[in-house]
């Protein structure tokens, strides 16, 4: 049971069925300026949409319990603590293989899922591969002097290096938040593109950390330069910031992926990070993305949530699902 | 469908709201239901049925109101008022309260009988709806507690009847019912035919918070119903909110009657995007201007206007985002676009499409379901200004659209409409968005936002829009009238007399475009003295001199966009040289009315006070920033009315008219007035002060002789904006009739004029005449 395949792509494949086809990565193009210089937010206009969002799109019933199950298989289980150690990560792993009761799947009639990812700093990135080995789960590492982004430049690069070597197949890199604060959109650009050299086979995510960068405007810039540089995910936070993703803040990120696909054809992920530790909140996020990108954004390849507590909550509102009574934590396995 | 199936479909599934509590109530209540008179349910009459437009489906039955329910509401109310009008600000404060605590209260269900009855979605009566509503109610809480202090020299008008549509039942019932109980009147209401059951439900609460019996009468029906409310006697005003062909028949109807009158009528309004937008903020702007109600909103962003170098882009963004509405059940809580409210919309709103040949048509790639009133999302792109389509008001899910080059003839386009009743701009160029708004011929602009409504923010249109405004303390006194003295105008006095004069003959000229003009006519009219001594002649003004006057006035825009320091400068200069030749001025007063040295002599001075006055106010008469609900300005500037047309009394025949035309071109609109006939030299006199004082050509013109014979030209004009009838020669009937054609606004006397010495001619009641309120909301952020 542990190496059944267990992510949506191979259970597709296991039941015969045609395999979910990876969109192609992010080959980046050059820096246009101009199209940076045109790019518009108006707050007032985008916390408008956000805030009427939750009234405009409801999930109710089975259609919640799929939808909950599915955001499960869409979070990058994540733990970046100071005292994480080889035993925490090892559990955190195994729960990311069983994110969910057996005998509430079984109810559900849903088939096993994983959580999209395991995400921890470098160090942990053997351990965690070790952990996951052939469950077909991606170890995440953020990277690059996360989550300051202010070590010595060649050390980030190295860093990336380092972390791809030890296995990790996604690297969570940050960027520096005074490129986009000082408006030197070559030097963000130039970063970007190199940290993306440095991951090779691995995808990249930039971390934006939008609760730094001032306004929305710059967040709409900063996620076109990323991408722009071959970004295969732009993501909101570290986590660390004082504010992490917000629904405007994701409303103005998934519309440059929108226009960037426009231009250029390319589909890139996103992932809000911090903050989301609710099963609504995960649901007014899947909502979103599907009203403004589509379907092809609520599958672990272009979306992920960055996600620590979100799970648990999960766990309760499926057995709500099954029981018809409110559940409580304890009935649920920890990480 | 199974758990796994939709853990790989991802699809959002039902997610109705329940119906059970509305219809459990329809049954309790009806399904047969009679009008609310005096404080209960009347036994139904003949009656019609309440369908909901989603299914078909028979809801209730409505009673067809007669003339005889009419009159039994009108007396309940008429019966009810003067108790009701005694009440204190706070006794009718507590009133309204209580009606916004029972809103609020029952929510869920006026939203859940609403769409039912409507088919809007349940996400707008729950969300938008049925909160403004009750926000009303508070706000308006707040008026009566603060009427009595605040709006000295004013009192309730009696009973109101009120006309409201079908697209807002209880909000617009709200917008009429709450600002006319805060100014201590009474009310019949007849709510549309669609949609009566919100209005019923809403009596079924004033009876709960205990209103006193007659305050608020509802009567059902159709237009016959209306009809009878209208032309009713003993009711003082009329609101009514609905389309512009019913507000010119009301007009019509209510001419010279005397009874007070606003509208809010229909729009076509422009949704202007300039190339610096927010462009995914200003196409989900459009979901929430044209696809909001399924477009059925008066203010609807119905034209759209694209800077032409983004147009492309931008409609190919629109369409796709088009392609993602939701079209449904108004009960399921992941709709954006419900049931249109009747079959007979339906059909009107396809035939307008139908009929269109210019553009390309868009529908939105979305299934519509098998049954039921639905219209899909669409997209008319590539009409030129003259197509019917950009012309016509669709009042459906249509949107239409052309380009611009440049931001003045964004504003050209915008205002080529018959329309003024809101208007959108995007852009993120502040200088550009706010040198935008003022120009647009609007009673509300939004700036990067689109149908926003605060009880506190005035709502109301310019042009075939309708006159008045609903919302705020300029929405109140909508409902208030001043308790000034007036006592009956003086009538025009023919003298016979001799024909000679004693010196060089002179023959005053009207003055048109800073020019003087002889007649078109080539007759002259003799200007005698009580005694029939004869004083001079002046001209027999025709029509063709109106169209004249009306072309110069045209002509001089500009003073519109001067500044309030100086028109001040202006206005005292004018007061000035009237001062240097006061004597002068006394003896032509004398001379023509036979009055003592010394009343001629208080008379100008008055007059040279008054230019004071006004001069005082053009740069005083100051806006409000509304403390709306939202991070951002809600601006409520006075703007010029525009051109003015004004009937000069008999009685004092300087100071009149002088009180009539300062405050209008202080607030920098611009006047064709017309002397008064018995004595108008002291007027023509005038133009020589207007001559030395730097008035611009156009600003000031005037025309002499029989106002029956102007009057009709002046009121019937579709250039001019407003008209002001002080006549003596009893033309507030034809005045008000004949300015139906562009529903201008009118002020007229019903034969009893100011006592125009007193200080209660002169002030901010003049001043809101020469002004119209215009919204302008700005939220902003970064």
């Amino acid at each position: 049971m542990t190496e059944t395949a267990t992510n949506p792509a191979e259970t597709a494949l296991s039941e015969g069925r045609l395999p979910q086809i990876h969109p192609a990565r992010n080959p980046g193009m050059p820096l246009d300026l101009d199209w940076v210089a045109r790019a518009q937010a108006n707050t007032s206009a985008i916390e408008r949409r956000a805030a009427t969002l939750p009234g405009r799109r409801s999930v109710k019933k089975a259609h919640q319990a799929a939808w909950l199950a599915r955001a499960i298989t869409l979070i990058d289980l994540t733990t970046l603590a100071g005292d994480d150690t080889a035993g925490r990560v090892r559990r955190l792993c195994a729960k990311a293989r069983h994110p969910v009761r057996q005998d509430i799947l079984d109810a559900l009639g849903l088939p096993p899922i994983t959580t999209g990812a395991v995400c921890v700093y470098h160090d942990m990135v053997p351990v965690a591969v070790e952990a996951l080995q052939g469950s077909g789960i991606p170890v995440a590492a953020v990277s690059t002097g996360f989550p300051a982004g202010l070590s010595p430049f060649h050390l980030r690069v190295a860093e990336i290096g380092e972390s791809v070597k030890a296995g990790a197949a996604e690297i969570d890199i940050v960027i520096s938040r005074r490129h986009v604060l000082t408006g030197d959109w070559q030097a963000l650009y130039d970063e970007m593109a190199e940290f993306r050299t440095a991951c090779g086979p691995a995808h990249v995510k930039a971390i934006l950390a939008t609760g730094e960068l001032g306004t929305l405007r710059n967040v709409a810039k900063a996620s076109l330069v990323c991408m722009m540089a071959g970004a295969d995910f732009i993501k909101t936070s570290t986590g660390k910031e004082s504010v992490n993703a917000t629904l405007p803040v994701s409303l103005v990120m998934i519309r440059a992926i929108r226009e960037y696909q426009a231009r250029t054809g390319i589909k890139i992920g996103y992932k809000p990070a911090g903050g989301i530790s609710k099963a609504k909140d995960a649901l007014l996020y899947m909502a979103l993305m599907k009203e403004e990108l589509g379907d092809d954004w609520l599958k672990p390849d272009l979306f992920r949530f960055g996600a620590s507590s979100l799970l648990g909550d999960i766990e309760r509102q499926l057995e709500h699902h099954v029981t018809g009574q409110y559940s409580a934590s304890y009935r649920h396995p920890m990480a | 469908m199974t758990t796994r199936e939709i853990f790989d479909s991802m699809e959002y599934g039902p997610a109705p709201e329940s119906a059970s509590e509305a219809l459990d109530w329809i049954a309790k209540r009806g399904p047969k239901f009679g009008h609310f008179i005096d404080g209960a349910f009347t036994k139904p009459g003949k009656t019609f049925a309440s369908k909901n437009p989603a299914t078909g489906k028979d809801l209730a039955q409505i009673t067809q109101g007669t003339a005889k329910d009419v009159d039994a509401a009108v007396s309940a109310a008429t019966k009810a008022f003067p108790k009701w009008a005694k009440l204190s600000g706070h006794q009718r404060a507590r009133h309204l309260y209580a009606l916004a605590r029972l809103l609020q209260k029952h929510s869920r269900l006026f939203a859940v009988l609403e769409t039912l009855d409507n088919g809007k979605p349940i996400r707008e009566s729950r969300d938008i709806d049925i909160p403004l509503a009750q926000r009303h109610f508070y706000y308006h809480a707040g008026l009566a507690q603060l009427r009595d202090a605040e709006c000295p020299g004013y009192a309730p008008l009696g009973v109101c009847g009120q006309v409201i549509p079908w697209n807002f039942p209880l909000l617009m019932l709200s917008w009429k019912i709450a600002p006319a109980l805060a100014a201590g009147n009474t009310v019949v209401l007849k709510p549309a035919e669609y949609t009566s059951l919100t209005a019923l439900l809403f009596a079924d609460i004033c009876r709960e918070a205990g209103l006193p019996p007659g305050v608020v009468n509802i009567v059902t029906g159709d237009g016959a119903t209306g009809e009878a409310i209208v032309t009713h006697d003993a009711i003082a005003k009329i609101a009514f909110t609905g389309s512009t062909s019913v507000g010119r028949r009301i007009r019509e109807a209510t001419a010279g009657t005397g009874k007070a009158l606003t509208l809010e009528l229909g729009g076509k309004s422009p949704y202007i995007v300039f190339e610096d937008a927010d462009i995914d903020s200003a196409i989900e702007g459009l979901v929430d201007a044209i696809w909001f109600n399924q477009g059925q909103v008066c203010c609807a962003g119905s034209r759209l206007l694209v800077q032409e170098g983004i147009a492309e882009e931008f409609h190919a963004r629109l369409k796709a985002r088009m392609d993602k509405l939701r079209i449904g059940d108004p009960l399921d809580k992941s709709i954006d676009i419900g049931a249109l409210v009747d079959p007979v919309q339906h059909q009107a709103i396809t035939a307008m499409v139908d009929a269109n040949t210019e553009g390309e048509t868009y529908r939105a790639r979305i299934d519509l379901p098998d049954e039921g009133c639905f219209y899909p999302p669409t997209l008319v792109t590539g009409l030129s200004p003259a197509a019917t389509l950009m012309q016509e008001e669709i009042f459906g899910p249509v949107l239409v659209s052309t380009t611009f080059r440049t931001p003045a003839e964004a504003v050209e386009l915008a205002n080529n409409t018959r329309y003024g009743l809101a208007a959108t701009l995007w852009s993120e160029n502040l200088n550009l968005a706010l040198d935008i708004a003022p120009k647009l011929a609007a009673g509300v602009v939004w700036v990067n936002a689109t149908n926003l409504f605060d009880a506190a923010a005035g709502f109301g249109g310019v042009r075939e829009s309708g006159f008045g405004r609903e919302g705020g303390w300029e929405g109140l006194k909508a409902y208030l009238k001043p308790t000034a003295p007036a006592k009956a105008a003086a009538k025009p006095t023919t003298t016979d007399g001799d024909t000679g004069t004693d010196g060089i003959d002179r023959t005053a000229k009207m003055y048109i475009g800073g020019k003087q003009a002889r007649p078109d006519s080539g007759y002259s009219i003799p200007v005698r003295s009580p005694k029939g001594k004869l004083l001079g002649h002046v001209g027999a003004g025709n029509r063709k001199d109106v169209r004249n006057a009306v072309e110069a006035a045209r002509a001089a825009a500009g003073w519109g966009r001067t500044t309030g320091h100086l028109r001040a400068q202006i206005l005292y200069y004018i007061a000035e040289n009237l001062s240097a030749r006061a004597d002068e001025f006394a003896a032509r007063l004398r001379d023509m009315t036979g009055t003592s040295s010394a009343k001629a002599a208080a008379e100008v001075d008055t007059s040279i006070a008054r230019l004071f006055t006004y001069a005082a106010w053009a740069d005083k008469f100051e806006g409000r920033a509304k403390p709306v609900p939202i991070r951002g300005l809600a601006l409520a500037l006075n703007e010029p009315v525009g051109i003015i047309g004004i009937l000069a009394p008999e009685e004092a025949p300087l100071l009149a008219p002088i009180s009539l035309i300062a405050p209008a071109i202080a607030m920098g609109s611009r006047v064709v007035i017309a002397a008064g006939e018995s004595a108008p030299l002291a007027l023509t006199d005038l133009y020589q002060v207007l001559d030395t004082s730097d008035v611009p050509g156009g600003v000031v013109n005037i025309l002499t002789g029989a106002h029956a014979d102007i009057a009709p030209a002046l009121a019937g004009h579709l250039e001019v904006d407003a008209v002001w009838s002080f006549s003596g020669s009893g033309l507030s009937a034809l005045v008000e009739k004949s300015a139906a054609g562009n529903l201008k606004r009118t002020w007229v006397n019903h034969g009893k004029n100011p006592d125009w010495s007193d200080a209660s001619a002169e002030g901010p009641r003049f001043l809101e005449a020469a002004t119209e309120i215009k919204t302008v909301w700005v939220p902003y952020g970064e």
